[in-house]
């Protein structure tokens, strides 16, 4: 291996790295608040992928219906479930957040897909569309049982993950996506190696929002609302915080934040229905290494597995995905070793 | 329990298996063995995660190294499937050995990710190594045979895979009723006090989790011997979260569960590969969405699976428990039993106890002796450390400083399972017990030093003489705190006291020589109180030493012999009780001083 080539593979590790960053982010503020390890997260960056190609091929995307039927799904459940509780009065209230707003991203998206818009417009309404699907995704699935063990909501997210992108090919088919970047032209490196803006704007927004992100939970009220959720459901609704909203609100914002990576990933990579999945996984390896609940930890590790993942596709394109989930197991040992944990609550799948 | 109803069924279900092939066509018998393969490796998840408590998304990679293990064997080096099986079961048991050393250390989530990462990984490598056929797998895999008959039919493979589910069930079946497998099934709910029992979590897990594996691994070979073909799919992911389907729906509770739900799994499957092609063009992977999509369902719903259900509606009918007659079985020699140290010699020594979490220092430089033959009250007002004191002494705790001495041998590098393992019994502040397990079961965990079988002996049965004496010694416990009739029922469904009681029974299975009790008193009524009383001035009379916590005091001031009393951590006094009663300093701790 040359110094070139060395270069070359730690620049593509870095833009790697940006994604499993932000990906990271999401699923640590989700796991932070609701203790769900949320697998479908990088299907719903390739949601806002998919959209934005649709836009570009000047075609109303596919991704409008099937986000259009997971919201009203979501509502079904929700308006349910306040009618079992006889919670009249709040049904209105309901059906205008879990129904109606939800929605207006859907009529948005339309719009510009029929009537065609300027590409920033079409941005905009790519990662506007995908913004419901986390938290009506977690209304259907998970949040009726939210009390459940860990265990118990990590398996039903994965099959969560099986049946959002197994919907994903019925509506979208086995065709990849590619998009036009979002800023032309490449720079060029000392040494005469070329980069394009693209993979620069995609490190600098993961440097920005994870700052962003980072001074919001550390500093702010709210994301300290949002962190007391995590440690203690019943303690944080003693204090007058609302477990379920708090929930809605860490989905929310973890769907906004898929939006953007699709939108920035699509340009550098060919997406397909099911690539969200492995995208998901490698950040949990990303944010193991922080143990889901540390941001500057998460960006250590998106920054390692990014590197060492194009590293390994340089000697093995074909096995650098097994290479990287190999490095979970003794990223999970050298944990376990340096951190001690106490006597654990008993973890129960059948209560 | 009553047997009957279990083993009727199970003769039913014995009988339809073998007269199946007789009715019905090829097609169906091929189907029953996908389950009955299917069973095995659900089977070995209902060990793992409904016994055990680890999750695993990663069993389908078993069955691949056991079949690729197998085919490579058969294809290129000695057409031997016998061979093979051996080579599959050892890479099997060597690979999920290191695995399972590797990563079950870890707790809950983080070690149900790591199985996800070699679940995920290990089918990769299948797919890329060319000596396994790379993405086509390997073809025309040599049949099993038996001397000179060939397995090549569906038929005959039907036999062999049901007779290896039935012993499997069998085997899974004497190892849950075994020492190891109360070890087993004490697994969920934490290590400690399968530590002060004298077990080894950390290995009772890495043990379960390679029978899981080995069980996977007998899957792999017949269905690499029964489809003939392999090819790296059927080992990947999706396929290790189906297994986990069935181990669920099946009902995690229940070894028959696996079966049930293996079943009802594949035939739901085999439905929807006849109705879905009907709508989609994508009917493969709709397939995997509806069976996603019913594991959301189980899980919101009915986690406790089929089998809960059937269990359930079981129990509605009323069960005669069995009862022991009173007085130690003669037929039955009792478990050898431990030297008791000379009455008087010094048992327990703390010298200079120092533990300090973080600024707290809860335990601040306490040295007190214990005799052998006393009963020893350790007293001192809420929040004195006394608690963490026992924590200590068992090794439950690190200490920061200072060291103890029991039978003049230093414990304070020992490990807490050793420290058990020495003769020191204890119970618990927090009552730890397997509230799911029956008394007798919780009581018999107490004698896991005492016996020597392991897994594989208790599998074979061959544990028999060895669990009579440990089930025996646990009856004549239960007998001595007076819980004995109610043998057979939950330990759940004692009240807090009397758990308490259960907890000393379970202490005394061990044959301690050193004997705590964290307020053992507590919860108890009078007349309990003073039974409990009498039941440890016994014990003392046979030998046994004792140290304890104790908040009542008039139950102490009439017990003990002598009195160590502590307050903010340090020891204030000592002596006996008329004595510390006097002592000025104890009268300010307890009511506050007057000046």
């Amino acid at each position: 291996m040359t110094w070139d080539i060395a270069t070359l593979l730690t620049v593509s590790g870095l833009q790697i790295s940006s994604i499993y960053l932000l990906t990271g982010l999401g699923l640590v503020l989700i796991f932070s608040v609701t203790r769900v390890i949320f697998v479908p997260f990088g299907d719903i960056s390739v949601f806002a992928a998919i959209t934005l190609a649709g836009f570009e091929a000047k075609q109303v995307p596919g991704t409008i219906p099937l986000v259009a039927a997971i919201v009203v799904f979501a509502l079904v459940v929700e308006v349910t479930s306040r009618v079992r509780r006889r919670e009249w009065r709040v049904i209105p209230k309901a059906v205008l957040y879990w129904g109606v707003l939800p929605l207006v991203p859907c009529g948005l998206a339309w719009l510009v897909g029929h009537f065609g818009a300027p590409a920033e417009v079409q941005i905009a309404a790519s990662i506007l569309l995908v913004v419901p699907v986390a938290p009506a995704l977690a209304r259907i699935a998970l949040q009726p049982i939210a009390d459940a063990s860990v265990l118990v909501l990590l398996i039903v997210s994965l099959a969560l993950e099986f049946v959002t992108s197994g919907v994903a090919l019925l509506f979208f088919g086995p065709d990849g996506f590619r998009t036009q970047p979002l800023v032309p032209g490449s720079i060029t490196l000392p040494g005469g190696i070329p980069l394009d803006m693209q993979v620069v704007l995609m490190i600098c927004v993961a440097i920005i929002i994870s700052g962003l992100f980072y001074l919001a939970f550390q500093k702010t009220t709210m994301g300290k609302a949002l962190r007391a959720t995590a440690v203690n459901r019943v303690g944080a609704r003693l204090v007058g915080i609302r477990p379920a909203r708090a929930s809605t609100l860490a989905f929310l914002a973890a769907s906004l934040l898929a939006g953007f990576i699709g939108v920035l990933i699509s340009p550098v990579t060919t997406l397909y229905y099911d690539s969200g999945f492995l995208i998901g996984l490698k950040a949990f390896v990303a944010a193991l290494i922080g143990g889901l609940v540390s941001y500057p930890g998460t960006a250590i590790g998106a920054l390692f597995v990014g590197i060492f993942e194009s590293f390994a596709s340089f000697y093995s394109g074909a096995l650098k995905d097994a290479i990287v989930f190999g490095l979970l197991i003794p990223i999970l040992i050298i944990r376990s070793i340096l951190i001690v944990t106490h006597e654990e609550d008993p973890e129960e799948l059948d209560q | 329990m009553s047997r009957a109803a279990p083993l009727l069924a199970s003769v039913i279900v014995a009988l339809f298996i073998a007269l199946f092939p007789l009715v019905s066509g090829r097609f169906m018998v091929s189907l029953f063995n996908e389950i009955g393969i299917a069973a095995l490796v659900a089977l070995g998840l209902v060990l793992l995660t409904g016994v055990g408590g680890a999750v695993s998304f990663g069993q389908a990679a078993f069955v691949g190294i056991a079949a690729y293990a197998t085919g490579w064997l058969t294809l290129t080096e000695i057409p031997s499937p016998w061979l093979g099986l051996l080579l599959a079961l050892a890479l099997t048991f060597v690979i999920s050995l290191i695995i399972g050393m590797a990563t079950l250390r870890l707790a809950g989530h983080f070690l149900a990710l790591s199985t996800l990462a070699w679940g995920i990984a290990i089918p990769i490598v299948f797919g890329n190594v060319a000596a396994l056929g790379r993405f086509s797998g390997l073809a025309d895999i040599p049949a099993a045979h038996l001397g000179s008959l060939s397995l090549a039919s569906p038929y005959r493979m039907y036999y062999l895979i049901w007779i290896v589910v039935g012993l499997s069930l069998l085997f899974s079946f004497n190892l849950l009723r075994s020492r190891t497998g109360r070890a087993i099934r004490g697994l969920r709910g934490g290590n400690t006090l399968l530590a002060s029992v004298g077990a080894n979590a950390y290995w009772t897990r890495v043990w379960l989790f390679v029978i899981a594996a080995l069980l996977a691994a007998l899957a792999g070979w017949l269905y690499a011997h029964t489809n003939r073909f392999i090819s790296p799919s059927p080992f990947d992911l999706h396929a290790s979260i189906d297994y986990l389907l069935m181990a669920i729906l099946g009902g995690l509770g229940s070894l028959f569960g696996s079966v049930l739900g293996a079943g009802v799994v594949h035939l739901l499957q085999n439905e929807l590969q006849n109705i879905l092609p009907l709508f989609t063009q994508y009917a493969a992977q709709l397939d995997a969405v509806v069976v996603a999509a019913i594991f959301i369902l189980l899980l919101h719903f009915a986690r406790a699976g089929v089998m809960g259900y059937v269990l359930r509606l079981y129990h509605r009918w009323p069960q005669p428990l069995p009862t022991f007659q009173p007085g130690r079985n003669q037929l039955v020699q009792p478990l050898a039993a431990r030297p008791k140290p000379e009455q008087g010699k010094q048992l327990l020594a703390a010298r200079g106890v120092v533990k300090r979490f973080g600024g707290l220092i809860a335990v601040n430089d306490v040295s007190f002796e214990v005799n052998a033959g006393e009963i020893v009250g350790l007293i001192g007002p809420n929040g004195a450390g006394k608690s963490t004191m026992f924590n200590l002494l068992t090794r439950t705790l690190p200490m920061s400083a200072g060291h103890v001495e029991f039978l003049q041998q230093d414990i304070s590098k020992l490990r807490q399972l050793d420290v058990a393992r020495l003769g020191v019994a204890r119970t618990f502040q927090h009552v730890k017990l397997r509230p799911r397990m029956s008394l007798i079961d919780n009581v018999a965990m107490g004698a896991y030093a005492r016996g020597r079988a392991g897994m594989m002996r208790a599998g074979l049965r061959l544990n028999r003489k060895e669990e009579e004496q440990i089930m025996e010694e646990a009856r004549a416990q239960l007998e001595r705190v007076g819980l004995v009739q109610r043998a057979y029922e939950r330990a759940g469904s004692l009240p807090l006291g009397t758990q308490r009681i259960l907890e000393i029974a379970r202490a005394l299975t061990a044959d301690p020589v050193l004997l705590l009790l964290d307020e053992p008193a507590a919860g108890l009524r009078k007349a309990e109180k003073h039974a409990l009383a009498d039941l440890l001035r016994k014990l003392r009379d046979d030998g046994i030493t004792i140290l304890l916590v104790e908040h009542d005091m008039d139950f102490v001031m009439n017990l003990v012999d002598r009195l160590v009393v502590m307050s903010f951590g340090s020891k204030l006094a000592e002596g006996t009780p008329a004595a510390v009663r006097a002592d000025a300093k104890v009268q300010a701790a307890y009511l506050g001083s007057s000046t």
